[in-house]
């Protein structure tokens, strides 16, 4: 009972902070949207996905999550884990690059 | 107690990080058990996603067939306009909604308001299940136009099987999501947490907090949609 005592009023903010948080999600979903119908490509379009994307995701794991009233602690055992994924990432776009090379050259030998 | 806590301060930044990780005691100082377990749960559920995600991503990039063009694949038309990707927006739009009436429950929750967190919170659930049925829709549009999981008729064979394992999967988190809503809902409305009741599995006293533990399960669904919106149709 003491330890519910101790969490049971935490996290209290302000409603308005939520609502400003809504509106931005809107705003930048919006955004990403008009990337793909004004049919930006390239570069560009990558960049503007990424940011929007990185954008999005920053806003509700800070604020509705409520991570960024965390501990240090918390925070970094869960966020810093997911980045080994990238490392992922980075290795398997060699990989892909490799697999497309061979079969350019071989079902181009075929033909 | 309140004398006890105070007579203690933790440091924070850097010496907090080792301070709290320090032998012979617990690394999550103000978070409860149950928001820790929630927090590595959804950890491993990151990795899931990364790792289906990364999956399509080599697929994509090795691929020598072109990959089709989800702005026309997910295309709808309204009245006589073809609206590029349209389907996809709304949904994303309600998964956005869904979040901030889940975070607005969980704030009533925490102020002890109980009908109105019940309200948002089963609000929440009849937005998640529009989602699912908006998915459904689209599932049956691209099966109709003959989307399988080993062939497509535009383009890369391996574009059915990323789209149906990814957003399948997806759709699955948010399903159960719903029916986790339901549940708390319930017990919010039945006064569970302001008269600690016991629960029926547990026989714990419960409190408000399990809505915040459950609103972190819900934005975490619409986190993975965040990246499979941006990565998968849009990209």
């Amino acid at each position: 009972m003491s330890q519910a005592r101790t969490y049971a009023h935490g996290q209290q903010h302000p409603i308005k902070l939520y609502l400003v948080v809504w509106g931005w999600l809107f705003i930048l979903s919006t955004f990403s949207y008009l990337v793909d119908y004004f049919g930006l490509h390239g570069y560009l379009r990558w960049s503007l996905i990424l940011l929007f994307m990185m954008l999005k995701a920053g806003l509700i794991v800070a604020v509705f999550m409520h991570m960024a009233w965390e501990r240090l602690a918390l925070i970094y055992a869960i966020l810093l884990p997911p980045t080994l994924v990238l490392v992922f990432v980075g290795i398997m776009v060699f990989e892909a690059d490799y697999t497309l090379l061979t079969r350019v050259t071989f079902f181009a030998a075929g033909q | 107690m309140n004398k006890v806590q105070e007579a203690i301060v933790r440091p924070s930044g850097w010496r907090g990080i080792v301070a709290d990780w320090s032998g012979d005691q617990r690394a999550f100082k103000n978070v409860s058990w149950g928001k820790a377990m929630m927090w590595i749960f959804l950890l491993s559920d990151t990795f899931i996603f990364g790792l289906f995600l990364l999956s399509y991503m080599t697929v994509r990039m090795s691929t020598i067939v072109p990959w089709p063009n989800p702005s026309e694949v997910f295309a709808l038309t309204i009245g006589d306009r073809k609206m590029p990707l349209i389907l996809i927006a709304i949904m994303t739009f309600i998964l956005i909604s869904s979040s901030g009436t889940m975070a607005m429950a969980v704030n009533f929750g925490y102020r002890r308001d109980r009908v109105k967190t019940a309200v948002l919170m089963l609000l929440t659930a009849a937005l998640g299940a529009t989602f699912v049925g908006m998915q459904a829709f689209e599932w049956t549009k691209l099966i109709v136009e003959g989307v399988r999981p080993w062939g497509n008729p535009w383009g890369a064979p391996q574009f059915g099987s990323s789209f149906f394992l990814i957003t399948g999967f997806h759709g699955t988190h948010v399903s159960i999501g719903v029916i986790f809503l339901a549940i708390i809902a319930r017990k919010v409305l039945r006064g569970d947490f302001d008269r600690e009741r016991r629960g029926f599995f547990t026989s714990r006293k419960g409190n408000y907090e399990i809505v915040e533990i459950m609103g972190l399960y819900w934005h975490f669904v619409d986190l993975v949609w965040v990246f499979i919106f941006a990565l998968f149709y849009l990209w």
